[in-house]
């Protein structure tokens, strides 16, 4: 929150806040090495929450109802993992709406959401022009493990789960075969994307009218044979359905979930996800904190 | 700068603002936004004698001007809380309440006497949660039983003892009349309002629980209904809460008889929100001359 330091200033507080602010503003390659080891969000002593103003630099409707923004802000370009996601406030509503972080330009600072208009929340923010600044919670989450980049990688997309893998798929680049999956030509989103960062694609639409005819997982079938490792997005059916080949030929599987929400930040504990733990027991965690990526073989479906 | 500190029950509060149970977890998640010392309290999420799973999701639908909940008390239990929280929170230079919830009496009671022995500030005893099958607010809604919990809970309890009171009741001063007779130190309200919403393409409500707790905007108006009048008819401290958002209705609160408050949904929209209240109160206070935030407390001119 910009103006939090002159809420604190004179206050005991201050020093306090000082201290741990300056604790964040740290070269980022602490945060990089620490999230690549799956740490970094188990509790640091440095503070890594904040909301900011972020000007939408950039902004394009991909498809109908599917909108492309840039939203600048330096910290957050810089802090902003594969995989984790921006809670956007939507004026007027009493929640934000959690939107995955789609691409991360370093150099012009900026964060990339892609989302699609669902209902009154996702209108409004649809509204925004070039130039207006929304108010952002990011990066928040838990993003992919991303590991050795020359180990071959499957994604697998469906829909408005095909953006949150873009920036994952880039470190792959040409060790990558991206699987997406879409109901027609018209609803087909960076497909020029993944092909720019080097990655094999695989276009589906539910009626042929693009790519093959057919769901995504039957050409994932196909290509687990030559990976190491799966990353999907998408409707939970999907998930379940590649969860499922990918656990049957034993390769690793990182999911992308989605629940509603509300803090964002894992305080509230509304966005339950259920999980089976190392010990065979049952219980929830939360997609907000702990997700919103996990390890396929944890969910229970 | 008005002196912004409060009294409840014995306890002093820095500042007249509290994280209300539920929305705060045990405080490690907004202490990356801000000091937890911006707060004058926290009430922590709500724990049981025994770890809880609670219910399956979707548990939480917006509303028109709020939110419907049902975590159903996902809680690691009152042990796992001493152990692993506790210390930790009472490093934070900030009032530390437990918010207490049994399926019996015999659980409350077990509990407050576990948090008798430790460094808690204060037990606030929920007999107000809409979203449990059994317990909650079913000890919460007649003046019975709400008598005949907080004495039993009182005999084990060596701490200050709050009652949060549910709105879901048809009269809810004698209510917290019997609360008071009974032994409670100080009263907190509202709990949520039991609500629903239906999606309407599939006919399946949002929340997997069906009902919910309805908080946030929406029921601020009936907060500042029933703090009024349990204010008036008690002499304990009240504790009022239920839509706060702006440092107005922090305000509006004050004067409906509330002496501290809490702050839950709107922590989901702006972090900062109690950072900001904060500071509108400071500012309030200093235009209007007063010197101190208590003498805000109650002082609505009623017609
Ligand atoms: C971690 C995560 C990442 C996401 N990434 C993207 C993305 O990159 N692109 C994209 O288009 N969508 C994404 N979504 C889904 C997006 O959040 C919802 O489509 C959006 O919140 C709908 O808001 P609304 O106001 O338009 O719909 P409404 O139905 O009016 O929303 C009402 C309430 O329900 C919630 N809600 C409704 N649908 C969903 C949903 N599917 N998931 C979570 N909450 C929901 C809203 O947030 C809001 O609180 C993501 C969701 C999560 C949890
Ligand atoms: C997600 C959520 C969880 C809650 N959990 C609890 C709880 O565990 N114990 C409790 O006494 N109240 C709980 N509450 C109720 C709040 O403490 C508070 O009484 C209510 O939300 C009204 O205040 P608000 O409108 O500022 O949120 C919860 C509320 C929400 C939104
Ligand atoms: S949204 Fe609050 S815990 Fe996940």
């Amino acid at each position: 929150m910009a103006g939090i330091k002159n809420v604190l200033k004179g206050s005991h507080d201050y020093t306090l806040y000082k201290k741990r602010k300056s604790l964040v503003n740290r070269p980022q390659n602490m945060y990089n090495k620490k999230q690549n080891q799956r740490l970094a969000f188990d509790g640091g002593s440095y503070m890594k929450y904040d909301t900011q103003q972020c000007r939408l630099t950039y902004k394009e409707e991909l498809a109908p109802g599917v909108f492309d923004f840039r939203l600048q802000n330096q910290a957050f370009a810089a802090s902003a993992q594969p995989g984790q996601f921006a809670h956007l406030l939507v004026p007027g509503k009493p929640l934000r709406r959690p939107i995955s972080i789609c691409d991360v330009d370093q150099k012009a600072d900026t964060l990339r959401l892609v989302f699609e208009v669902r209902g009154e929340g996702t209108q409004i923010l649809a509204q925004y022009q070039v130039g207006d600044c929304l108010d952002v919670l990011a990066p928040l989450g838990r993003g992919f493990t991303i590991g050795d980049t020359s180990r071959r990688a499957l994604f697998v997309g469906g829909g408005i789960g095909v953006p949150p893998l873009l920036y994952a798929a880039k470190q792959f680049g040409v060790n990558a075969t991206v699987i997406i999956g879409f109901r027609n030509r018209d609803a087909v989103i960076l497909k020029k994307d993944f092909e720019q960062a080097g990655c094999r694609v695989i276009l589906h639409t539910d009626d042929g009218s693009a790519g093959r005819g057919g769901f995504v997982t039957e050409s994932c079938r196909e290509e687990l044979e030559n990976c190491e490792q799966v990353f999907a997005c998408g409707p939970a059916p999907m998930l379940k359905a590649v969860a499922g080949q990918a656990q049957e030929r034993c390769v690793p599987c990182q999911i992308s979930l989605e629940e509603r929400m509300g803090c964002g930040v894992g305080a509230c504990l509304v966005c339950a996800c259920k999980i089976r733990k190392a010990d065979g027991s049952e219980g929830y965690l939360h997609v907000c904190k702990d997700g919103p990526v996990f390890d396929a073989k944890e969910v229970v479906w | 700068m008005a002196d912004l500190s409060v009294n409840i029950a014995g306890v002093t509060f820095g500042n007249p603002l509290i994280a209300a149970s539920g929305t705060f977890g045990f405080g490690r998640e907004y202490q990356e936004f801000y000091p937890l010392s911006t707060l004058g309290g926290i009430s922590c999420k709500g724990i049981t004698l025994k770890e809880r799973a609670g219910n399956p999701p979707p548990r939480i639908a917006e509303t028109p001007a709020g939110i419907l909940n049902a975590v159903g008390l996902q809680n690691p239990g009152v042990d796992h809380f001493m152990e692993k929280d506790l210390s930790w929170l009472k490093g934070q230079g900030t009032v530390v309440i437990a918010n207490i919830a049994g399926n019996t009496p015999e659980e409350y009671c077990e509990m407050a006497e576990k948090l008798s022995d430790s460094s808690v500030d204060m037990i606030e005893m929920n007999i107000s949660c809409p979203n449990v099958k059994h317990g909650g607010v079913q000890f919460g809604t007649s003046c019975e039983s709400v008598g005949a919990i907080t004495r039993a809970v009182r005999e084990h309890c060596k701490k200050p003892l709050m009652v949060k009171l549910s709105p879901n009741v048809a009269d809810i001063v004698s209510i917290a009349k019997a609360a008071e007779a009974e032994g409670a130190d100080a009263l907190s309200l509202i709990n949520t309002l039991t609500g629903m919403r239906i999606d309407i393409e599939t006919g399946r409500p949002i929340i997997r629980n069906n009902t919910g707790g309805l908080s946030g905007p929406a029921v601020f108006p009936v907060a500042v209904r029933m703090v009024w009048q349990v204010s008036s008819a008690v002499s304990i401290p009240v504790v009022g809460m239920g839509g706060i958002s702006t440092w107005k209705d922090a305000v509006e609160m004050l004067m409906a008889g509330a002496s501290a408050l809490q702050i839950g949904t709107v922590l989901f929209s702006d972090p900062y929100a109690p950072v900001k209240i904060r500071q509108g109160l400071d500012e309030f206070l200093d235009k209007k001359g007063l010197r101190s935030v208590r003498e805000l407390t109650g002082t609505v001119r009623p017609w």
